[in-house]
């Protein structure tokens, strides 16, 4: 009698071909047959946030960090957007393609392994993110909010940062018993770092405990870091550091993420 | 159309989920050509077996090699040659008919000029063509039951694994299928399914596995299994127990059982002794007919409910 040595529940790196891509493709080729009403809506929020918040609400407030609060929040809009299409993605999109249209299922009885579906899925989540993040860059770009050609690099910026919250994204999706589950994760998690990563207002104005612990924890504070300063042009040594810590917290989540889903979806 | 050249070979083959163990240590042999059914109430064990067959599942133990490859080490180059139709329904909902086949052709890399090529010829295979753009939640259960098939066969499988093929089908779409099968089983490919219904598997079958707690508890030919555990004739009748009496003096070697207010007799013997008892004793509420597969089927695994 042998032992299969091999057990699901065992960490292991994933073994990964150019088959991930395959998975990737299927989403893309869904997403350029929706794309009319996967595009105007991200176009319109980032709009109704420059009109609100930047003119209306902006127009009380004293220049930040010595630019004018609208240029302030455009880049963290960019940012913004690049999380909301990763963690959407991989959280109600995906599970709904793993659990109420089996598509995973069809798709891993073919020569496409469970690992190469899910790494598809996190690739095409962080293309999701860099595509919704490039569309509101060209809407500030168009209210003429960029101030720097350092510009050019935040569409692979938002790639990297877009796959961080797909993985994050994806290791919900691995444990959610059903999908009302993700209301956990996208108001404990998201609407907070939304709202605390530096993005309406510097960190430094927050209590020195929670400022710091935006900056341990909350991805998004580095991934607004990073943005901001290719926008308005001004490089600092922190962009560095929220480089590192953005691709280190990637790598551990990616790894982390396809490992429980293997574990959740092979029996 | 079989032949002696083993292609799938399973030996202690098990799968346990985590204290239930759904498959326990089973060996069988798959010939080339073959078309084979795997029989069984729910739970049986007959899905946990062929999901291991296309590593869809890993196995707890024992060894399970599919056209020579190992399924624990080789899930790439056994899922190439394996064509899948599994029970649930997991076409891509986002796609029209054609672009599923043409996008789960690119999961195999077939070229995009080829996958269309072949696409067509199945779709006309199967009699959907005229459907090949609108959307998967427009076609009715028979028609989506049908595209998955072709589905499954846009590889070109050496291997077609069904689950449960005709399952909540019509009468009419049931045959249509029966007759793909056949037709497919005619080109040479080996043919596994699963089934509840006898009569699929006797019209298609060249050989059943019978499954019962997760362990195959006869195989063979279905007709040779009929002979074997039922034998010709059934006769039907409702439970009296004088009848009873002159039934068992009549035919003392026939099998008797009552099933809630009927008498089931069978019996070995040649076609006809039941009519001529008949001829001599007017009955009412009779039914004589041939011994089936079902028979077989509830004999050996009994009447009680599974789930």
């Amino acid at each position: 009698m042998t032992k299969i040595a091999d057990s699901p529940a065992k960490f292991a790196l994933p073994k990964l071909t150019y088959r991930l891509w395959h998975v990737w493709r299927r989403n893309f080729d869904v997403f350029m047959k929706t794309i009319k009403v996967n595009f105007l809506p991200s176009l319109i929020e980032p709009i109704l946030y420059l009109l609100a918040l930047g003119f209306g609400l902006g127009g009380f407030i004293q220049p930040i960090e010595g630019v004018p609060y609208i240029n302030f929040i455009a880049p963290a809009l960019v940012a913004i957007s690049a999380m909301y299409g990763g963690f959407f993605e991989c959280t109600y999109a995906s599970f709904v393609r793993m659990y109420f249209q089996k598509t995973f299922d069809a798709i891993i009885a073919t020569p496409v392994s469970v690992e190469e579906v899910i790494a598809g899925e996190l690739l095409w989540g962080a293309t999701r993110a860099a595509i919704n993040s490039t569309t509101v860059l060209a809407v500030i770009a168009a209210f003429g909010l960029i101030s720097s050609p350092l510009v050019l690099l935040v569409p692979i910026v938002s790639l990297l940062g877009g796959l961080l919250f797909a993985c994050l994204a994806m290791c919900f999706t691995a444990i959610a018993p059903n999908i009302d589950f993700f209301n956990y994760p996208a108001f404990l998690l998201i609407t907070p770092m939304f709202l605390l990563s530096g993005t309406f207002f510097p960190l430094s104005q927050l209590p020195q405990m929670v400022e710091t612990a935006a900056l341990i924890f909350l991805p998004l504070t580095h991934l607004v870091n990073l943005i901001r300063g290719l926008v308005l042009g001004r490089v600092e040594g922190s962009m560095l550091l929220s480089l590192a810590w953005i691709t280190i917290v990637t790598v551990a989540l990616f790894l982390l993420s396809i490992n429980l889903m293997k574990k959740r979806l092979i029996k | 159309m079989s032949s002696s050249e083993i292609l799938i070979k399973a030996r202690n083959l098990t799968k346990k989920f985590g204290s239930f163990t759904a498959v326990d240590h089973i060996n069988f042999e798959i010939y080339k050509g073959e078309c084979v059914g795997f029989l069984g109430p729910n739970g049986a064990g007959k899905t946990t077996t062929v999901r291991m067959i296309h590593c869809f599942w890993p196995l707890t133990e024992g060894e399970l090699y599919v056209a020579g490859f190992n399924v624990s080490t080789q899930a790439c180059e056994i899922k190439r040659i394996v064509g899948v139709a599994p029970q649930e329904d997991n076409l891509d909902p986002d796609f029209t008919v054609i672009k599923n086949l043409q996008v789960y052709a690119r999961y195999f890399d077939i070229p995009k000029a080829e996958a269309t090529k072949r696409a067509k010829e199945l779709l006309k295979f199967f009699q959907i063509k005229e459907k090949q753009d609108v959307l998967i939640s427009e076609l009715s259960t028979g028609m989506k039951r049908r595209l998955i098939l072709a589905r499954a066969l846009i590889n070109e499988p050496q291997i077609l694994l069904l689950d449960e093929p005709t399952t909540g089908l019509d009468p009419q779409a049931r045959h249509i299928v029966w007759d793909e099968v056949r037709s497919l089983r005619k080109r040479g490919v080996t043919i596994i399914l699963t089934t509840h219904y006898m009569e699929e598997a006797t019209a298609l079958c060249d050989r059943v596995l019978l499954m019962d707690n997760g362990k195959i508890i006869e195989q063979g030919n279905p007709s040779a299994l009929v002979k074997k555990h039922i034998g010709a004739e059934v006769l039907e009748i409702d439970n009296d127990e004088k009848l009873l009496q002159t039934l068992k003096a009549e035919f003392p070697a026939a099998r008797f059982e009552a099933f809630g207010d009927r008498i089931h007799v069978f019996t070995m013997q040649p076609h006809g002794v039941f009519e001529r008892f008949l001829e001599r004793n007017s009955l009412t509420h009779v039914t004589i007919r041939n011994a089936n597969l079902e028979d077989v089927f509830l004999k050996l695994t009994g009447r009680r409910l599974r789930d």
